[in-house]
């Protein structure tokens, strides 16, 4: 039998991300009140006075000289924006993990590494503990129009198909230890058409552990259809709020206009 | 010369707390150590803490610390955040039943998850900001009532005596998430993550005589 509880007061979270290229955001960034809009500080400032209620930095870079920039961007933030940070990219071994934790990351998010290595994920969260561990999944919707819903996980930048049915490895990586999901459809990633909705509430309801939606945001409806229909813990959006088309606050109003609970 | 000891024994990260002190308390040294004549000259202390509570108690035990910890509980400020909250109760059921400190006698135990009226999944953990219920006590002091903190955790404490608790969070039912005896306060929330709010708290802590 399904225990039934009343409502929570547990706030949907709105988590900015920050594509990070050699110690700079990439996306253009047209914020008026900010010296250096390339600068991943400057804007994690600006995002935590907004509002945020965590922020994400993906290292999109591959070298080993860059990462050493990611940390320190890291180190920089934690000093002094008080809000969770969990930094993905390139997070391939536990000395990785150990590095980004050290530098003042709460999470770090684990992406073909987990698909190389699934035992990777069980080590890093025996090691770190499940709070720390986020798994990324990039998926893309593999049934053809009229067949049941199935999604297959891609690597290399949704190049690669793995044959991996989407569901199916979220749940084993729960298992494994992820102590949260972060869930991007790589058909929507850069759309502004919404998330894939049906997607996002499939494996929402598939793991016990909280899920962050990820990939075409468009619009602050976007994002309330992320957690009212897509069942989401948390929504990640970059460009809608690089291009200071909506403050982080206004986006919690609207969603809070609309009955979702949110910390303003 | 004052200052906050840290308590580092192995378990999770203490550069936030760290930074967080110094942002709240410029001029308060922070010493972040596993020394136990660090820790018991201290004026303050802290015992933050992620991870499970078996590997705690073991590192715990390796460093020495137990009784440096039972000691620094009876005569100086001291904050317990997250799993250094859940370690100072008498035992918990995580790891097949762990002994813990017993300083503040009462249980931790697991969520047990299921659905809200909507449908939604309970998910565990217990990961986000949640409004706290505040009662009377000098470490709320200009922290607006039922302010949001930000929690990570699957266990609870449900301690023996009610009137250690200072304040509840709701996951969906009431649970405790602040507990104070005396010169003690232990929160579950994570106040060096909690935006203005948290850093309220660590200020007030700054500042705290260690009477109620």
């Amino acid at each position: 039998m399904r225990k039934v509880f009343s409502d929570m007061s547990l706030a949907k979270r709105i988590i900015p991300c920050l594509d990070v290229d050699n110690g700079r955001v990439v996306k253009g960034v047209k914020f008026v009140d900010i010296r250096d809009a390339g600068d991943p500080v400057e804007i994690a400032r600006r995002y935590n006075r907004e509002g945020a209620d965590e922020l994400a930095f993906l290292d999109i870079t591959a070298t080993h000289h860059d990462r050493d920039t990611m940390v320190h961007v890291v180190e920089q933030v934690a000093g002094e924006v008080f809000i969770p940070l969990t930094v993905g990219g390139g997070i391939r071994t536990l000395a990785d993990i150990q590095r980004m934790l050290k530098a003042g990351a709460d999470k770090v998010s684990i992406n073909s590494a987990a698909v190389f290595n699934p035992e990777f994920v069980r080590e890093a969260s025996d090691r770190f503990g499940a709070s720390c561990i986020v798994v990324a999944i990039d998926t893309k919707k593999v049934s053809a129009v009229g067949e049941p819903d199935q999604w297959e996980i891609f690597t290399h930048g949704g190049r690669k198909a793995t044959g991996i049915d989407a569901i199916e490895w979220a749940a084993r990586m729960t298992e494994y230890g992820a102590g949260e999901i972060l869930l991007t459809s790589m058909d929507r990633d850069g759309t502004r058409a919404g998330f894939d909705l049906a997607l996002t509430r499939a494996i929402s309801e598939a793991v016990p552990v909280p899920v962050i939606a990820s990939g075409g945001v468009g619009s602050l409806q976007h994002l309330a259809d992320g957690i009212v229909e897509g069942k989401a813990d948390a929504v990640l959006a970059a460009s809608i709020f690089h291009f200071a088309e909506y403050s982080i606050h206004e986006a919690k109003e609207f969603m809070a206009a609309q009955g979702i609970e949110v910390r303003l | 010369m004052s200052y906050i000891a840290v308590i580092d024994y192995g378990m999770g990260n203490l550069h936030s707390i760290t930074k967080a002190l110094q942002f709240v308390g410029p001029d308060v040294p922070v010493q972040v150590s596993a020394e136990p004549e660090i820790i018991l000259n201290a004026d303050r202390v802290v015992f933050p803490g992620v991870g499970a509570i078996r590997d705690c108690m073991q590192a715990l035990r390796d460093a020495n610390l137990t009784e440096v910890i039972k000691t620094a509980t009876k005569n100086k400020p001291f904050l317990g955040i997250c799993l250094g909250m859940q370690a100072l109760l008498t035992d918990n059921e995580e790891n097949e039943h762990t002994v813990c400190l017993d300083i503040i006698p009462g249980h931790v135990v697991r969520f047990q998850g299921g659905f809200d009226s909507k449908g939604q999944r309970l998910k565990i953990p217990h990961m986000g900001w949640s409004p706290v219920h505040q009662k009377p006590h000098p470490l709320w002091a200009d922290i607006p009532q039922d302010s949001r903190f930000y929690f990570v955790h699957s266990y609870y404490a449900i301690p023996d005596n009610g009137s250690v608790v200072a304040a509840t969070a709701d996951y969906p039912l009431p649970f405790a998430c602040a507990l104070t005896r005396d010169n003690v306060f232990a929160v579950q929330f994570h106040p060096e993550k909690s935006h203005t709010a948290g850093l309220q708290l660590l200020k007030n802590f700054l500042h705290w005589d260690g009477n109620t």
